[in-house]
């Protein structure tokens, strides 16, 4: 018996195209951005990294890394573990692995002292 | 004379193990890959090992908004060889999966699908990853 997740065939393909394209732009953008005008102390960075629009990108960012990485690592361990009650736990344990970073992640991001 | 001794031996094998007439041979040290599955493979590879370093370059960013200190911490990091050489390779398996994930999105929209161009742009994949990373090498060791 296979486990089937949400985001299988079509629906994993475009959401590993969509994220992919999304990081590639946001990589861009960083490298382009401390290209010219890179923080030379913390409280340029934390001013820049705390500002709405950076939050909010940073956000989407990590959204799309987390999907992005979920629908690797569950093509990975459906290849290589086949015993079905095995793949659960493991893709269980990276459902929770991601969810809990992104947690951590929105903390650092909308939690910090603005 | 090894080679062809190597191959009747895994076939053998697996014929027993698999009660299948179809040979299968998956000896890894023998087995020669064409160029593009050494790209895919190690896109697959890269993948991993960067998902495995999201929670270190979140850890990182944490400490460097925390405060003055801690960013200062950060911004020393890079005062430390083995930190600068994780940095390299870092940017070594970033720039390859990047590549080859545009050299997939290319092909999905039917550039470069062909055998001939997609032979050519996985080397240059391979190639373009490791030169981007020896820029950053120079730039940094």
């Amino acid at each position: 018996m296979a486990v089937r997740i949400a985001a299988t065939g079509l629906r994993a393909w475009l959401v590993q195209r969509a994220s992919a394209i999304y990081m590639l732009l946001f990589i861009v953008f960083l490298l382009a951005h401390f290209t010219v005008d890179p923080p030379h102390s913390y409280p340029a960075w934390h001013a820049w990294m705390t500002s709405y629009g950076v939050r909010i990108i940073t956000t989407v960012f990590f959204a799309a890394l987390l999907a992005h990485a979920w629908v690797g690592l569950r093509d990975v361990v459906m290849d290589y573990v086949h015993a079905t009650a095995l793949r659960v736990c493991v893709l269980a344990l990276l459902g929770f692995s991601l969810a809990a970073t992104g947690v951590w992640m929105m903390r650092i991001l909308w939690m910090a002292r603005g | 004379m090894h080679r062809t001794k190597a191959v009747a031996r895994t076939r053998v094998r697996d014929v027993a193990a698999t009660g299948s007439p179809r040979p299968v041979f998956l000896d890894l040290v023998q087995i020669q890959m064409p160029v593009g599955a050494l790209t895919s493979i190690t896109h697959r590879v890269t993948g991993f090992f960067l998902a495995l370093g999201v929670p270190f370059g979140i850890y990182l960013l944490d400490l460097s908004l925390e405060g003055p200190q801690s960013y200062a911490r950060v911004t020393r990091l890079f005062d430390n060889v083995a930190f600068r050489v994780t940095a390299v390779l870092f940017v070594w398996v970033l720039a390859h999966h990047l590549l080859a994930g545009i050299r997939h999105l290319l092909s999905d929209i039917d550039i470069g699908s062909r055998l001939p161009i997609a032979r050519r742009s996985a080397w240059i994949v391979n190639f373009g990853g490791a030169a981007i990373a020896l820029f950053a090498a120079a730039a940094w060791l």
